[in-house]
């Protein structure tokens, strides 16, 4: 990959070769914070800065690195950044901070950011590991807003909210439907947004595992 | 070059040097941010109790809100005996630090509750909790109470708000809770919260407060409909417990010998 172009590195993990839906990374911050569009672009500008800046500073020091303990030394890089986020956020957006809670923490234990430190930025430059990791900050993000675009306004009738169709509850007419702003709505979104990519570029299509074999046995009737 | 970086004093080396690097960066950040954040969590916890009273209109900046907030005399209560201690009894200088949930697990300044007496689900009482009264020349015209319990799946944490009877609610909020988004997460929800407005703690010369949540509404010409509010649908466990930690805080063990003391002017 060492050829690369820049915008190649930039755009490929958006949906080519996306984070959350190709390689199925970052799922848990993915089900916990889409309830709500506002919560969702805040999460994503905060793992697009870790990402995007964890990979320019390994990459910075890759050549440094002892091979031994490199897995903390990234590890120790990404959580110093998270800290950092989480501070900002309670500084200057306190209310969606409460809202993040935990999840800004969890960046830390998301899969992309620690898997293009080790996969990508060991070996790149630093520019390079930047811009990949911007990238996979959008390839994560641009999936998490269409899934938080589907919760909020079928969950509770309202954009970044605004309210879209107004509920039952507040004397409107949408009675909201309560599972998607519960967790495992978000697998199903998930789930048919990779066979749409899937049916759209047909290239990510996994070959299958293992194939059934023909029923060779008689029965018995 | 690859051999070089694998000794085990540079390995060590690396790893001091990337330790001080990053704590320093944390650090810096945790100091110059904190400001900032001390502000917000303040803001965040008057805004709570104008919004419980009903004096948080949306699009109200930092400084409104702690414009509205000096409105109110803030006291500290000892609930046994219901009269106003000083700050000095719990040991702070300055009363909006006394954090009554920090002191519950103080056995110097807290009880334990039995199972039998504690509704609320709350296993600890402060003995002495933090009011909000705003007066009206002298006369008290309306106070804010904390109240907290449990509800379905964690302990909501809020704010009641009683005009100058000490009886007749003026509004109710939680601003801490895990309830289910849609069901039980309902009690943020501005229009049930609106029925709160009105309805009345103790019938006439009892001490029990009368409050229920009841199924399926409250007609216009429902029996005790000045104690009675619709239940929140999907969610009887969260209802529950509202109602619950309302009449808990609102009885004997809560606030009620202050209110009484409230009522008769002794306080």
């Amino acid at each position: 990959m060492a050829d690369a172009s820049a915008k190649q590195v930039l755009f490929e993990p958006v949906f080519n070769n996306n984070p959350i839906a190709l390689q199925i990374l970052g799922i848990c911050s993915a089900l916990a914070v889409t309830t709500s569009m506002t919560v969702t672009l805040v999460m994503c500008a905060s793992v697009i800065a870790v990402t995007a800046f964890s990979n320019l500073a390994v990459s910075l020091v890759r050549t440094q690195i002892p091979n031994s303990i490199r897995i903390i030394v990234q590890m120790t890089i990404i959580a110093s950044l998270v800290i950092v986020v989480d501070q900002v956020l309670k500084a200057y957006a306190y209310e969606i901070s409460k809202q993040l809670s935990v999840f800004v923490g969890l960046i830390i234990t998301n899969c992309i950011v620690m898997g293009r430190a080790e996969g990508f930025a060991m070996q790149n430059t630093p520019w390079m590991s930047f811009l990949d990791g911007v990238g996979n900050g959008m390839g994560y993000s641009i999936l998490l807003i269409i899934v938080a675009f589907f919760r909020e306004l079928l969950g509770s009738g309202s954009l970044m909210g605004t309210t879209i169709m107004p509920l039952v509850n507040d004397g409107g007419w949408y009675n909201p439907n309560g599972l998607l702003l519960l967790p495992p709505s978000a697998f199903f979104i998930i789930g048919l947004l990779i066979w749409g990519l899937r049916a759209w570029k047909p290239e990510q299509v996994e070959a299958p595992d293992f194939k059934m074999s023909r029923h060779k046995v008689k029965e018995a009737f | 070059m690859a051999k070089k970086k694998e000794t085990v004093s540079r390995t060590l080396g690396v790893a001091l040097a990337l330790c001080i690097v990053c704590s320093v960066v944390v650090s810096a950040a945790a100091v110059m941010l904190r400001p900032a954040q001390i502000t917000n969590q303040s803001l965040d916890i008057k805004s709570n109790i104008l919004s419980a009273a009903g004096m948080l209109e949306s699009g109200m900046g930092a400084e409104e809100i702690e414009e509205r907030f000096q409105e109110f005399e803030i006291r500290l209560v000892d609930l046994d005996t219901g009269e106003y201690v000083d700050p000095e009894r719990v040991g702070v200088s300055d009363i909006m630090k006394y954090d009554q949930y920090r002191a519950a697990a103080n056995p110097e300044i807290s009880i334990n509750l039995k199972p039998s007496e504690d509704p609320a689900g709350i296993k600890r009482r402060a003995n002495i909790a933090k009011v909000y009264v705003l007066r009206d020349n002298d006369d008290v015209r309306r106070v804010v109470l904390p109240i907290h319990g449990y509800g379905l799946w964690s302990t909501l944490y809020g704010f009641v708000s009683l005009e100058g009877d000490a009886n007749t609610i003026e509004g109710i909020g939680f601003y801490d809770h895990a309830e289910t988004p849609g069901l039980g997460g309902e009690v943020d929800n501005a229009r049930w919260k609106s029925q709160w407005q009105g309805k009345e703690l103790y019938e006439e010369g009892q001490d029990e407060p009368q409050i229920r949540l009841v199924k399926g509404g409250v007609g216009s010409d429902a029996q005790d409909r000045e104690h009675k509010i619709d239940a929140l649908s999907g969610a009887t466990l969260t209802s529950r417990g509202v109602e619950n930690l309302v009449n808990y805080w609102m009885g004997d063990r809560g606030f009620a010998p202050y209110l009484n003391k409230l009522r008769e002017g002794e306080v």
